[in-house]
């Protein structure tokens, strides 16, 4: 069933059961939000999105309200601009400002509204928590000197990756994210996937790989897919001057459609090989111990006459192919279709079976 | 002169509460009994029409809150809200200490009209020693067979405030972080392990016999039309008699105070009454005219609540009161939502500032914003009503503030 709403004095028809936060949208307002995220559990935490319903005493936080029939939204009245920029203050009030260094500079969430709500400082004099402590992993960088407290993160790691290595820890003023005991995440649960810097808003969890390399908002944007496993995520390789400084989620379910953004620690963190000095770029032919560089047609040539001579002189079945994980289900299908039809055995094994 | 007028607590002291014979002897389980032989949806509407209103602080129609629970889904709870977290009120442990078997028949009463057979009692942690007489008391009840099918639990909290929230309660008892939810969905349809659960207060439950075996138009006819039956109050302060009572809905505050309280504790002048609880409003004395029911508190911009009346006498710093207010509400958000989280914080934080003298004209101005945001944007009932000791004094006791600036 439809029902009919009016948002900023636009009428607009949604189906019953959405939440106000799409309904605002359809009508065209820009709602700020730090813990809504679609894929996620709602949190209704942050009180970014917050709108006025006519009539209502308080504000409501439109992420996590239905739309009722024959609703009056206002997205920007004093009221509501005054919460946000309360809420932003708030934040301020014990963060890390240190845009000039931080990784998510340009596409920060809580940068990008204080500049929108013109909050340059906050009223409230505190004092950040010094909860920085240098965690030992070799990929996820945990500010949270920098964390507004959103739980993304902590949804993420539950939701879609399940690993469950992080919560919240005490209560009020003092609640944290933490792993349990507080300790690091190499004792914790955590696979290093980084779906929690994928959906953190602001700068509190980022790539200790990246870092420094280049600040992603600045960087090109490549949607390649990912060469470690069949599974064929895309990801997102950040590119600076011609070199790739960096890999991000891209959450576009039309472009990322088998991952949705969501990565493993390989896909996310191992791509510094590329620019290794020690990786093999042209393929190698071994002479008297020796190897020496060749070229494609060179070495494809070399193997498909030491194979054919092979299955002439000992029959077919002396010859098997292994095949990778790492290569498409395409590729997998073509090479046990190389090996059955072109040389005629059924010799055909894949890694993942060990 | 104002009298007490006992109805929950008419057979204090006089039976066991542990006892379901004793109980039966002054008429206990009768009400079940007149629940029982009725359609439960007629019962829900006896309970509607007696205009019993939640006793917990937000004043909710009972009966009206049972008839949004939908018929399906089968499992379905009724959890009985014993946390009594609110400092200076202590009523719930007394209804249960005096006359617990009350509670247990309405919350099977309750349980009848929303078909249920499972009931939870989260007992604040306290008081072990009531979650020992509960268990006793559910012990003989049901031995004595007056529950009939109906079965109740008793979880107990661990220290939080928070957690008298009926969704933070909620997912207390699922064994998580006291974390309010966010509403809707409300408990009666997506509750304790998300069904239909239906959330009340000791001292509502505790009306539901009375309203059976008496009927519902004698209960409607005591008190406040809007908010009838009695209430029970916790006095607490400068008052000479610092106890409880039981008082129709519709006596005066300054009876409460000056008939029943004794007055002002070695015969000093009042400075201001705090009803409701630690979130409840400061009234100044020229308003102690007002019934202490909810509607007519709300008129003077404050709150029945818990029914906790604190008394301040003349001598009393109210900036260091409301500080110390502060701090606690600091201590107790649950840090889920931003207004509250960082509000209660910074709340503490400029009160401290202006109670040491170090506070200016600015700083109550930010506070006023601040508690502003906190009251319209929170998730839940705390931030909402944390600013309001706040707010009423900057209202009714400004110049207590002004000569304590720089
Ligand atoms: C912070 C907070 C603390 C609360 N503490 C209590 C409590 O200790 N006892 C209680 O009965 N209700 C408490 N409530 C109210 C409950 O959320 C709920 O409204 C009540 O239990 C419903 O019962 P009633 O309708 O019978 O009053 C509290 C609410 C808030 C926001
Ligand atoms: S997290 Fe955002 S606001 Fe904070 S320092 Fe980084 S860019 Fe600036
Ligand atoms: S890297 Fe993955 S597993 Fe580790 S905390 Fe983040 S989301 Fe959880
Ligand atoms: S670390 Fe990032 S995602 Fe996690 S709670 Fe903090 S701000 Fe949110
Ligand atoms: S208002 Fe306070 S107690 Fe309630 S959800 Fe927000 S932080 Fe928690
Ligand atoms: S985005 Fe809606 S409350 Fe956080």
């Amino acid at each position: 069933m439809d029902i009919k709403l009016t948002i900023d004095g636009k009428e607009v028809v949604v189906p019953q059961g959405t939440m106000l936060i799409d309904a605002c949208r359809q009508a065209g307002a820009d709602i700020p939000t730090f813990c809504y995220d679609p894929d996620l559990k709602l949190a209704g935490s942050c009180r970014m999105c917050v709108v006025q319903p006519k009539g209502w005493r308080n504000l409501v936080a439109s992420c996590v309200t239905p739309a009722q029939n024959g609703m009056v939204i206002e997205t920007d009245s004093p009221d509501v601009i005054e919460s946000r920029k309360v809420v932003l203050e708030l934040m301020l009030s014990r963060h890390k400002l240190t845009c000039h260094t931080c990784e998510k500079d340009g596409e920060c969430n809580l940068q990008d509204y204080c500049y929108r709500y013109g909050v340059t400082e906050s009223r409230f004099d505190g004092k950040v928590h010094n909860l920085f402590k240098d965690d030992s992993n070799p990929f996820i960088e945990r500010d949270y000197d920098k964390c507004i407290m959103c739980t993304r993160c902590v949804r993420a790691c539950d939701e879609i990756t399940g690993a469950r290595a992080i919560n919240i820890m005490d209560r009020g003023h003092h609640a944290k994210i933490s792993t349990a005991f507080d300790g690091e995440l190499v004792d914790s649960p955590c696979v290093f996937c980084g779906q929690c810097i994928m959906v953190c808003p602001v700068g509190a969890l980022t790539s200790k790989i990246a870092a420094g390399k280049g600040k992603a908002a600045q960087n090109d944007k490549v949607l390649t897919t990912c060469t470690y496993c069949g599974t064929g995520c895309t990801l997102e390789l950040n590119v600076k001057n011609d070199k790739i400084v960096g890999v991000t989620s891209n959450r576009d379910p039309e472009l990322s459609p088998v991952n949705r953004g969501a990565l493993c620690v390989k896909g996310r963190f191992g791509w510094d090989f590329v620019n290794s000095p020690e990786r093999l770029t042209t393929p190698l032919i071994k002479e008297n111990g020796e190897f020496r560089e060749a070229s494609w047609d060179e070495a494809l040539g070399l193997a498909a006459e030491k194979i054919k001579g092979i299955k002439e002189q000992y029959g077919p079945d002396s010859l098997s192919m292994f095949s990778s994980a790492r290569i498409t289900n395409e590729e997998n299908y073509l090479a046990q279709k190389l090996m059955r039809a072109a040389i005629g055995s059924n010799n055909v094994d894949h890694c993942a079976r060990l | 002169m104002a009298q007490e007028y006992r109805v929950l607590l008419e057979y204090a002291d006089k039976i066991n509460p542990e006892s379901a014979s004793d109980y039966i002897k002054v008429g206990g389980y009768k009400g079940l009994e007149k629940a029982r032989s009725m359609n439960p949806k007629d019962l829900t509407e006896e309970v509607k029409k007696s205009g019993l209103r939640g006793r917990g602080g937000a004043g909710f129609n009972a009966g009206m809150k049972w008839s949004f629970v939908p018929q399906y889904p089968e499992t379905k709870y009724v959890v009985c809200n014993l946390d009594e977290g609110e400092p200076g009120t202590y009523k719930d442990r007394i209804i249960c200490q005096k006359n617990a078997q009350a509670l247990l028949e309405g919350m099977a009463i309750c349980g009848y009209a929303i078909g249920s057979n499972q009931g939870y009692i989260y007992c604040r942690g306290e008081y072990p020693f009531v979650v020992e007489l509960l268990k006793n008391a559910i012990g003989n009840a049901k031995e004595s067979g007056a529950l009939g099918e109906f079965n109740i639990e008793v979880r107990m909290g661990a220290g939080a405030y928070v957690c008298g929230e009926e969704t933070a309660l909620i997912e207390s008892i699922e064994g998580h972080r006291g974390e309010p939810r966010f509403k809707p969905p409300f408990p009666g349809v997506e509750g304790l392990w998300r069904m239909p659960t239906v959330v009340n207060n000791v001292e509502t439950f505790a009306c539901l016999p009375f309203i059976l075996t008496k009927g519902a138009e004698w209960f409607a006819g005591i008190g406040a039309k809007s908010y009838p039956g009695t209430k029970v109050l916790t006095l607490t302060g400068d008052i000479e008699n610092a106890t409880y009572f039981e008082v129709p809905t519709d006596y005066l505050l300054r009876d409460v105070i000056y008939e029943l309280g004794g007055g002002v504790k070695g015969g000093k002048k009042l400075k201001a009454v705090q009803v409701g609880g630690t979130s409840g409003a400061f009234i100044p004395p020229q308003n102690l005219d007002t019934p202490i029911d909810f509607d007519s508190m709300g008129a003077i911009g404050a709150a029945l609540g818990s029914g906790a009346v604190f008394v301040m006498d003349e001598t009393r710093d109210i900036v260091d009161i409301v500080n110390r207010i502060a701090k606690f509400f600091e201590h107790e958000s649950c840090g889920q939502c931003t207004p509250c989280r960082e509000g209660t914080f910074h709340c503490k934080e400029i009160m401290e500032k202006i109670n040491n003298g170090r506070g200016s004209l600015k700083d109550i101005e930010n506070l006023k914003v601040l508690t502003r945001v906190m009251v319209k944007a929170s998730l839940c009932g705390l931030g909402q009503a944390a600013p309001i000791p706040i707010t009423s004094t900057l209202t009714h006791f400004e110049y207590e503030y002004l000569r304590k600036l720089m």
